[in-house]
């Protein structure tokens, strides 16, 4: 979807404030956001691609004046109402009132913690041949899902060389829905800065992105 | 209400009322069976123990010093890392990118936050930010200039958006100064961007 999420090339949002000696979390109650949102995920309650999709379709003006965690929370609610694993009249009072709703992998307890420590695995065997090589021109197709997509607006129609080939992965853009994993082949795909911006960008620049074959045409 | 009640109340007003809510909501999860309390405190404990820059800092120190690895590193970082007992276990899919005197890299996820963990701990506030998100594809040379970053007029940038479950991090050069240093030396001048690539390694002997 083309949503305030896709800030690639977007002006206006002032300098970068590093923070020095930055804590790993403000206040406490991220810690319980991350934890919750990587225990439901584990337990099967939705994929990762599912989680990004619900953050980025927070109202814009929502997306932009809260903190990361903030997001996490707000996304991490509705995604379980809509799932149905709770209800609203349960977030309203607080409490458990409905039956569970099973979950694919189980209750999340001490025993899963370390196998969420390391990287799930994403890549699938190819159901086809690749369809570009190394070298290869491309063009970033001018599409505008209002799903979930991992291609930003901001290469969209623009023409780069394929440089990496990272195999076939799980495809967000079918994940994320709950359309299943439609593996795609996934390639590191790399722009000018010039082609990208123009007269306006940095002529020492590239700038790649990861791009499944779906969004790409042969140019 | 208490008038000191009153007053907490309206000082952390926001802050409160997401608190509360986030508070039912572990308590809905864990009345209806989906999460063990204990095993939420293990996650954070984990990450706060467990991940960090210095995992990166002990990947990159080694490729400073060990040429067969550097090359297995560059070829292939998940399976080079993983033949690293002593680092935290890594995913798969990490690619690590060079940099060298012709070319600068740097790292960002525009559509969210895609970050190393492995390597590099949770990402800091200003990576999951607007302001880096937005400029670090457009305006690499200004991002970098926030970060008190400038680099010869004709090096190549190269910025790298992690767009998909593939992970980037940065090998910074190796500073002068630092020949006959044992690997843990090395690791003391790493830096957390300088593995993002908003900054360089410590110089040797340079207030840190």
């Amino acid at each position: 979807m083309n949503g305030v999420h896709d800030m690639g090339g977007m002006d206006g949002f002032g300098k970068v404030e590093p923070e020095s000696n930055e804590p790993m979390f403000h206040e406490e109650w991220e810690s319980r956001v991350l934890a919750m949102v990587r225990a439901m995920g584990a337990a099967g309650a939705f994929n990762i691609d599912t989680s990004r999709f619900y953050r980025e379709t927070l109202p814009p003006d929502v997306y932009l004046s809260s903190s990361y965690y903030k997001k996490w929370f707000l996304g991490l609610e509705e995604m379980l109402i809509e799932k149905g694993y709770l209800t609203r009249e349960e977030v309203a009072a607080g409490h458990a009132i409905q039956p569970a709703k099973a979950l694919m992998h189980g209750k999340f307890d001490l025993g899963q913690v370390e196998r969420i420590m390391v990287r799930g695995k994403f890549a699938r065997t190819a159901p086809a041949p690749a369809k570009f090589n190394i070298g290869d021109r491309v063009r970033a197709r001018n599409i505008h899902p209002t799903t979930h997509t991992r291609l930003p607006r901001y290469v969209r129609g623009h023409v780069g060389v394929v440089e990496l080939n990272h195999g076939c992965h799980v495809f967000p853009d079918s994940a994320a829905m709950e359309l299943g994993e439609n593996p795609q082949w996934l390639y590191t795909v790399v722009f000018e800065g010039s082609d990208l911006w123009g007269a306006d960008g940095d002529p020492t620049s590239k700038v790649s992105i990861d791009a499944f074959e779906p969004y790409l045409d042969p140019a | 209400m208490s008038e000191h009640h009153h007053h907490h109340d309206h000082d952390h007003s926001e802050l409160s009322e997401t608190e509360l809510r986030v508070r039912a909501l572990e308590t809905i999860l864990t009345e209806k069976g989906y999460v063990e309390p204990a095993a939420l405190d293990a996650i954070i404990q984990a990450y706060e123990t467990k991940i960090g820059p210095h995992n990166g800092a002990r990947v990159v120190a080694k490729a400073w010093t060990d040429p067969a690895f550097k090359t297995a590193l560059l070829e292939d970082g998940s399976k080079a890392i993983g033949t690293l007992g002593h680092v935290s276990r890594v995913g798969d899919h990490l690619v690590v990118v060079e940099n060298t005197p012709q070319r600068h890299n740097m790292v960002v996820c525009t559509l969210c936050s895609c970050y190393p963990w492995e390597m590099l701990g949770l990402p800091p506030v200003w990576y999951k930010a607007a302001p880096y998100r937005s400029r670090a594809v457009k305006d690499p040379r200004g991002v970098l200039a926030d970060f008190d970053v400038t680099l010869p007029k004709d090096m190549e940038i190269r910025v790298w958006d992690s767009t998909a479950e593939t992970r980037f991090l940065v090998l910074p050069m190796r500073p002068e100064g630092t020949e006959g240093w044992s690997e843990e030396q090395l690791a003391e001048l790493v830096t957390r961007d300088s593995m993002i690539g908003t900054g360089f390694p410590k110089t040797p002997g340079a207030p840190s």
